[in-house]
């Protein structure tokens, strides 16, 4: 039993569990808080992964900026508890629920079967080559995907005077 | 050294609670969270991959993914609250206009 196997267990099992929250909290408010945790769990298992630019980037625009942007708008609606999550059984849920059960059992079946491969890429030689640091991602998204990354800067600008054409009432 | 199915069955799992969360809430506002689980579940499987391959190109399709969400969230939270100031509710159940 190593280190990284009990750290991934537990990131997995509290990542599962505060997702599990987000579902079936109350409110929407204790939604968004439990996808908050959700969002810092699952950045300690991208650090598993040696992909820690991703985590930290995760850190601050998704539980820090999207998140505060999910809050505001909650509290601005002012939503208060919702009705309509009482635990009975209607007949959506029932089909929703087979539906996520039949999706996962249809994935793990295709991941068990899965091509085993002899893993190479090992620790020491990450850290060699600079796996997942800023630099070496900065690198490759300036040389080999300048167009993409040009093409989401102007995406944001779009999302940016949309949100405030489409909330704006009277222009 | 964890075996890189750990992360894909984790991936999966997360996919399926962010899909069953789509298919049974009713407010617009959790579905919403739920299709960011369901985004970070497909990062989860990108970075997996990356490190499996020993490539960059998982951590670069992750970084647009979260781009994309931020665009997402900010036009997504637009329509609610437009929905919102001409309906007064962001219950999906009666937001029935396009429905036939």
């Amino acid at each position: 039993m190593n280190i990284e196997l009990i750290l991934f267990g537990a990131f997995a099992l509290l990542t599962l569990l505060s997702a599990g929250l987000v579902i079936f909290a109350k409110s929407p408010i204790s939604s968004a808080m439990s996808l908050v945790a959700t969002f810092f769990f699952l950045a300690g298992i991208y650090v598993l992964l040696w992909a820690h630019t991703v985590a930290v980037l995760q850190v601050l625009v998704y539980a820090g900026a999207i998140m505060v942007l999910f809050l505001f708008v909650i509290m601005l609606l002012n939503l208060g508890e919702s009705t309509s999550t009482g635990p009975r059984l209607t007949l959506s849920r029932i089909a929703g629920g087979a539906a996520a059960a039949g999706l996962l059992a249809v994935l793990v079946v295709a991941i068990w079967r899965m091509p085993e491969r002899v893993e190479t890429f090992t620790g020491a030689q990450a850290v060699a080559n600079g796996f997942g640091t800023l630099a070496v991602i900065g690198q490759t998204i300036y040389t080999k995907w300048l167009l993409p990354f040009e093409a989401v800067s102007l995406l944001l600008l779009v999302g940016m005077v949309g949100a405030v054409v489409v909330a704006k009432s009277r222009i | 050294m964890v075996p890189i199915s750990y992360y894909l069955i984790l991936a999966a799992a997360l996919f399926c609670l962010g899909m069953f969360g789509v298919l049974i809430r009713r407010n617009a506002l959790v579905v919403f969270m739920c299709v960011e689980l369901m985004l970070n579940a497909a990062n989860l499987t990108f970075l997996a991959f990356a490190k499996q391959n020993g490539d960059l190109t998982g951590h670069v399709s992750a970084f647009f993914v979260i781009a994309v969400a931020a665009a997402e969230a900010s036009i997504g939270l637009a329509i609610v609250i437009a929905v919102f100031r001409s309906r007064g509710t962001v219950n999906i159940d009666e937001i029935r206009t396009m429905k036939h």
